[in-house]
């Protein structure tokens, strides 16, 4: 499927069908031109910058995220730049270990989100009828809970872990993307080349794959983008009410809640206060400047 | 419009049912025995009472007997018993209800007010310093985690400026004043304690701010956007040809289209606030709704979490209708179907 193959992002490489497809011939060259503007580079760089220290910080770290390494509470102080949290451990460093928790959560919330989402849309937009009723109609009650209120009465009942956060987020995300696609598709399945293709008997199922889905994938991929500060903060704040990762983890949102215990040692919230909002701006940043430049009118 | 608004209403006992059901097998999905949390734990050995539970929630059959039984029960307003608080539900929900009402009125006022200012000024001042201002802080907005940004005011506010008051709907060694409307605000004034109104209303302001910025940032983009559209149409350059002052032209003829849209998105935010409430109310210790749902999930009190749920998708469903509806009355360019 062309959706895990398109990284809007830059480097992946693109789908050899969405260059067939004559209306959508210069998007890669359109990917490389929306660099040009600033704060979608500058996004883009903090993201990055976020991912390599993911993936390599426990290559170059002092400590563990873990280890007591100095006395408790101390405030920022030239040995931990962040001060250490109620067990001695140092901030920074539970920060920096905190996006190996919250940025792969996040991410499979949104892989699963957009794959779940564009299955169903797709089906409902392309086969109409009955389909097409039950899976609106299903995606309408879900829409109807406040988010919060159906994630957390499902990761409470599947009981609290960074699993079962994904498993929540991804029940009450999907319909956002089963829409939006659905109405991707209706427009699309309108059109003189997939008449064409089913005038010469392309079976519909080719028809889907290769006709439809590659022309509207691209504000998918752009919804996911504008997501995924919405579903890191959604994360974040599970962990933080109990309801996600559990201690000793590090994750943003539980270690904020450690900072709430600790009310008044105002630093040990502050790393990753500051890792949830930088990553979620970042991603405002190169959502809102891919829309910009695609010029995306249908949201939701 | 007529017709949109019956259709609109036509849906809306499908979605209930959807919404009643949806909570129904969450619910189900909760590994604790419903009859403990029915009945209590201390009751449990009373033959009489389990058995009288077991009939009235149709436990005694099966998943579908089940099904009805609670439907008929959720529907005449029953939704059982908490597990924790061995209260009815229904009651503590009321109970709980007003704080977070009055938390998400003030919440709407600062996003209102505000977002609508700023916008407009935005507006005005196209890439000037206001408008960048206003970009930043709807931005912002949008990417701060609400528990996070509560803490941070608390501690400089509260903590380190000492202007306003602590967490809590009351300042401490104060009673509450007597239950009228459930807003402390009006019942205080309503006392005639126009001291305790004012305590009251300085408890709300922080909170309502937290909750409220968010919605700020998605209304002033919405107002700047919309203002911007307008102040290029040919009616207000005419406005301006006739030698009508700035001021008259936006309140006459600018604002009175550009903030149309902004009813729909105050409406439709209503779920992104129950949402943030949630969060607030725990940083704020704000005994309303979302700290509710927080003690219910912690303790798997499977027939609370059940009630906020529907409650949550019944207020959801309801302010989206009366946006729907009040948006297709105000505009006239909007004719659905």
């Amino acid at each position: 499927m062309s959706i895990t193959q398109t990284d809007p992002l830059g480097a992946a490489p693109i789908d050899v069908d969405s260059f067939a497809v004559p209306d959508e011939a210069g998007r890669w060259a359109a990917f490389k031109n929306v660099l040009s503007s600033w704060p979608v580079a500058v996004g883009i760089g903090v993201l990055l910058a976020w991912a390599i220290v993911a993936i390599t910080v426990p290559l170059w770290a002092w400590a563990g995220p873990r280890d007591a390494v100095g006395p408790r509470l101390q405030s920022p102080n030239w040995d931990h730049v962040l001060g250490t949290d109620s067990l001695g451990r140092d901030v920074l460093i539970r920060t920096l270990y905190g996006a190996r928790e919250s940025l792969p959560t996040a991410t499979a919330v949104i892989i699963g989100t957009v794959l779940i989402g564009c299955a169903f849309g797709a089906v409902a937009g392309f086969r109409g009828g009955i389909t097409d009723t039950v899976i609106m109609r299903a995606s309408d009650v879900v829409l109807s809970f406040p988010q919060i209120f159906l994630a957390m009465a499902v990761a409470a009942a599947l009981g609290p872990s960074l699993r079962n956060t994904i498993v929540a987020l991804v029940l009450v995300w999907w319909p956002i993307y089963a829409r939006l696609l659905r109405g991707q598709v209706l427009a699309i399945k309108q059109r003189e080349h997939v008449e064409a293709a089913r005038s010469v008997g392309v079976p519909p199922r080719r028809i889907l794959r290769r006709h439809v889905l590659p022309m509207a994938i691209t504000p998918v991929m752009i919804n996911a983008t504008m997501d995924f500060g919405q579903v890191l903060v959604l994360t974040a704040s599970l962990s933080f009410l109990g309801l996600g990762a559990t201690p000793p983890s590090s994750e943003w949102g539980l270690m904020i809640d450690d900072g709430t215990k600790n009310f008044y040692q105002w630093w040990i919230s502050l790393g990753p206060g500051l890792g949830i909002l930088s990553v979620a701006l970042a991603a405002n940043f190169v959502g809102d400047g891919l829309r910009d430049h695609f010029d995306v009118r249908a949201k939701g | 419009m007529g017709r949109f608004v019956l259709r609109r209403l036509a849906i809306t006992p499908v979605l209930l049912l959807g919404i009643v059901t949806l909570a129904f097998i969450v619910a189900r999905l909760i590994p604790a025995d419903p009859l403990a949390s029915i009945v209590g734990e201390r009751q449990m050995g009373n033959e009489t009472v389990v058995a009288a539970a077991r009939k009235r929630w149709g436990l005694d059959g099966g998943v579908i007997q089940q099904y009805f039984s609670y439907l008929r029960n959720v529907f005449t307003g029953d939704l059982g018993t908490s597990f924790r608080t061995k209260q009815s539900v229904t009651s503590d929900l009321l109970d709980r209800l007003p704080a977070t009402a009055e938390l998400g009125v003030g919440a709407l006022i600062v996003g209102g007010v505000g977002g609508i200012s700023l916008g407009i000024a935005a507006a005005r001042r196209q890439n000037r310093t206001v408008d960048h201002v206003a970009r930043l802080t709807s931005l912002v907005g949008s990417s701060l985690p609400v528990f996070w940004l509560g803490l941070i005011v608390l501690y400089v506010f509260y903590v380190r400026l000492g202007w306003f008051p602590g967490p809590g709907r009351l300042p401490s060694r104060t009673d509450a004043p007597d239950h009228v409307t459930g807003f402390y605000t009006v019942d205080a004034l309503l006392d005639g304690n126009l001291g305790l109104a004012w305590a009251c209303l300085r408890q709300l302001m922080l909170p309502s701010f937290v909750l409220g910025w968010g919605l700020m940032g998605i209304v002033s983009r919405l107002v700047r956007g919309a203002t911007l559209d307008e102040l290029h149409a040919d009616y207000v350059r005419t406005a301006r040809a006739k030698g009508l002052g700035e001021g008259v032209v936006m309140r006459h003829h600018v604002l009175r289209n550009s903030l149309t849209p902004v009813i729909t998105i105050m409406g439709l935010s209503l779920g992104i606030l129950l949402t943030s409430a949630v969060l607030t109310e725990t940083v704020f210790s704000w005994n309303g709704l979302g700290s509710y749902a927080v003690e219910a999930t912690q303790r798997l009190d499977y027939p609370a979490i059940n009630g906020v749920c529907i409650t949550g998708g019944v207020i959801f469903l309801v302010s989206s209708l009366i946006a729907d509806v009040l948006y297709a009355a105000v505009d006239p360019k909007i004719r659905y179907g």
